[in-house]
């Protein structure tokens, strides 16, 4: 699996393709610093066109009034004032934390099992290579189908409820398992693990298996080594899949939407429905929130990790 | 609106279809039949983009208007606020906006829209009252909310402000149009559902549901909160502050008691609702009680003591459109209003603008059933060869104007909508 790999030093591979290509291809005379900058124009262009113009303009707009068809440039704190002074705000707030929050530590929790699993249990290659390909069978469907698919299952006549019917287990039927926290995060769980699950196999199928050798062979216990050598070494991989899902959860209207039967929010909603009554000013106000926060979330992760360093 | 997303299918097809139609008229072209007034040769090469709500967007009217008039309707099927979105930022993007009369009110002063000269509309006169003064009948009080005369009328072809009288420049020439109430499983609730106020009845506690759409769904909520007794408003369909956060207060605090099971947002969800028995009492449009029912589930649409809340859509035209194409509009809306778009609606169970020129174009058990309230005489067909009812049904609620004669407010747009729309965020939210 070392194409896995791959992935995850090619801003490596760029910069020395950049240095061969500085070898092959002559600037003239131009000074190396001057190359750099022009080699890494198309790049700025492409970042402040298509990242941080839409991002300004996200910005601006915020300040803005609106009518009920139209958007108005203006400079006023209004958007954010309502935002900020509902409490319903902060609710939505805690509600996005809280999906991901749960979404990560599950996510963790099945990936980095499922990834540890692969990379120490399954001795062969091809095994392996045939095992990690299964999981990502599911991802050949729409993220929606995949959704949506569980609302038959978890309904209130729906097979879980049913089946536990028919077993005993239960006289009622359980009204929890659809339309609620537990439905939204099941789904997000369902969605996301193996975006956790990559990246962990990734980091970890490039830790040298002499360093557990080195481990058993001081004496560590299973436990031991796991906790000494094969996390510390993962951690590069585990910070990448936490971010991926941690953007994607906080990030997410559709999945809380239909698994919640529109009856939760979280800040993907607040949005989308602003947008969707033409709320321009307040959906843009929402948004530079949320983009703070998950900034804020993103910075704090990266604080126990430096991922370049890592990899 | 109300019936918004269940043609979307449908539209995709229509689209092919039409584009089938399209080649179609073109390999045996110079055959144009109907009645088209303007004959000039190049109308075919006509192609009107017409953009609506899906109810009235439908791949045979696209098709039927190839073969009566010769030029072809392209059509596309969003829902209401994707609609109104595109009819107050895109005005260059259709030529015909189909779309409910509350958000006309909204979009209207945008001036994307240009008014009709109703002098030029043939079957004007023979429009029902409820989109000219407001009366169904002389005697008919007008109800509350966005009623359709106050928003159909304006000063000149590019007046911006609505005016209340027949001012000869129509803003929209109605289409369709249907008196909403609940739904319900008698089947799952065993007695008799009389009125609104049984959405919150905690006897449903955790099966009701209600429709996440603000404008249609605030209505829902006044009807509720009044039969309830908890209070009498002054205007449903314009209230105030207080009284938006009286309403939503009151449904907030039945959502946090866990009385709804789910909020709905398009067609085909509160079908599910419904016919898997998550949800025994819920707001819901007509062709969606159609759905459930043919799947075998009983299902009726309850009418309710205290009316019904109703809403209407209409066609308009883009303020871009001239010549040629101005011309074939107006040729397009009066074969609208000729009667073969009305039977095909009214056969769906909707209503039609001028229901006397549709009655040629349906049967007599048909006229009937769907607009006198009779019992069916036969099997009720729908006009795609489904059986909607078997002989002897009669439809729920009754006739034309038993059901429209007991609207009790409209689909509404309130002075204090932004505010109403930031709490609908929150009930939603809480």
């Amino acid at each position: 699996m070392t194409d896995q790999s791959h992935l995850f030093i090619q801003s490596n591979a760029i910069s020395t393709d950049q240095k061969k290509s500085k070898r092959t291809f002559h600037w003239g005379r131009l000074p190396d610093n001057t190359t750099g900058w022009l080699l890494s124009l198309p790049l700025a262009f492409v970042l402040f066109f298509f990242l941080v113009l839409p991002i300004a303009m996200i910005v601006v707009v915020s300040f803005w009034g609106a009518t009920e068809f139209s958007i108005y440039p203006a400079f006023q704190f209004e958007n954010y004032e309502f935002l900020l002074t509902s409490p319903v705000t902060y609710q939505v707030f805690w509600n996005t934390i809280k999906y991901a929050l749960v979404t990560w530590v599950l996510t963790l929790g099945i990936g980095f099992t499922v990834a540890y699993f692969l990379a120490f249990h399954v001795r062969s290659l091809t095994w392996q290579v045939v095992l990690f390909l299964l999981c990502t069978i599911p991802f050949w469907t729409s993220n929606i189908i995949r959704m949506i698919s569980w609302i038959p299952f978890l309904g209130r006549n729906g097979i879980a409820n049913s089946t536990l019917i028919s077993m005993g287990v239960i006289d009622e039927p359980l009204e929890w398992l659809l339309f609620s926290d537990f439905s939204v995060i099941l789904a997000f769980v369902h969605l996301y693990t193996l975006f956790m699950v990559v990246p962990i196999f990734n980091t970890m199928m490039r830790i040298d298996k002499s360093l557990i050798e080195a481990a058993s062979d001081n004496g560590a216990s299973g436990f031991q080594t796991l906790t000494n050598v094969i996390i510390p070494l993962t951690k590069p991989g585990i910070m990448i899949g936490s971010i991926f899902v941690i953007t994607l959860v906080m990030g997410d209207f559709i999945t809380v939407r239909f698994m919640s039967g529109s009856q939760k929010a979280n800040v993907g909603r607040l949005i989308s429905n602003d947008i969707s009554l033409l709320q321009y000013p307040s959906a843009a106000a929402t948004a530079v929130i949320l983009l703070i926060t998950v900034l804020l979330v993103i910075s704090v992760l990266l604080r126990f990790v430096d991922i370049r360093k890592e990899l | 609106m109300t019936e918004k997303l269940e043609k979307k299918g449908v539209s995709r097809r229509s689209i092919l279809k039409g584009g089938a139609a399209a080649t179609g008229a073109a390999l045996g072209s110079g055959v144009i039949t109907g009645f088209p007034t303007i004959w000039a040769q190049n109308i075919k090469d006509v192609t009107l983009r017409q953009f609506g709500t899906g109810v009235s967007n439908l791949n045979e009217v696209a098709a039927k208007v190839k073969e009566d008039l010769g030029f072809t309707l392209e059509m596309t099927a969003l829902d209401s606020d994707a609609v109104t979105q595109r009819a107050a930022t895109q005005p260059d993007s259709f030529d015909i906006a189909d779309i409910e009369y509350w958000i006309c009110k909204k979009v209207w002063p945008t001036g994307n829209l240009q008014a009709m000269d109703t002098s030029k509309i043939k079957n004007y006169d023979k429009i029902v009252g409820i989109f000219r003064d407001g009366k169904l009948t002389p005697e008919s009080t007008i109800a509350q909310g966005t009623a359709p005369h106050t928003v159909s009328f304006v000063e000149g072809v590019d007046g911006k402000e609505f005016v209340d009288k027949e001012s000869g420049w129509m803003t929209l020439i109605p289409t369709i149009y249907n008196a909403d109430t609940l739904g319900i499983r008698p089947d799952l609730i065993g007695r008799p559902i009389k009125n609104w106020s049984e959405l919150l009845n905690p006897e449903f506690k955790g099966k009701a549901s209600i429709l996440d759409i603000s404008s249609i769904g605030i209505m829902d909520m006044a009807m509720v909160v009044e039969s309830m007794g908890e209070y009498k408003y002054p205007d449903k369909g314009n209230m105030t502050k207080e009284e938006i956060d009286m309403t939503l207060g009151i449904f907030t605090e039945a959502k946090k008691n866990g009385q709804f099971r789910a909020f709905w947002k398009t067609f085909d969800e509160s079908v599910n609702l419904m016919a898997s028995g998550e949800v025994v009492i819920q707001s819901m449009w007509s062709p969606a009680i159609t759905a459930v029912r043919s799947q075998g589930i009983p299902c009726v649409y309850q009418p309710l003591e205290e009316g019904y809340r109703s809403w209407g859509g209409g066609i308009g035209l883009s303020k871009s459109l001239s010549g040629l194409e101005l011309d074939a509009a107006y040729e397009y809306i009066n074969w609208y209003l000729d009667g073969w778009v009305g039977g095909f609606l009214m056969r769906q169970g909707y209503y039609s603008a001028v229901p006397e020129n549709s009655k040629n174009y349906m049967s007599e058990d048909e006229w009937g059933f769907w607009f006198e309230g009779k019992a069916a005489e036969g099997d009720i067909t729908n006009p795609f060869g489904k059986v909607m009812e078997k002989a002897g049904a009669v439809r729920d609620g009754g006739s034309f104007y038993d059901r429209m004669g007991a609207v009790a407010c409209w689909n509404a747009v309130m002075d204090e909508n932004q505010y109403m729309v930031r709490k609908w965020n929150e009930f939603i939210a809480a």
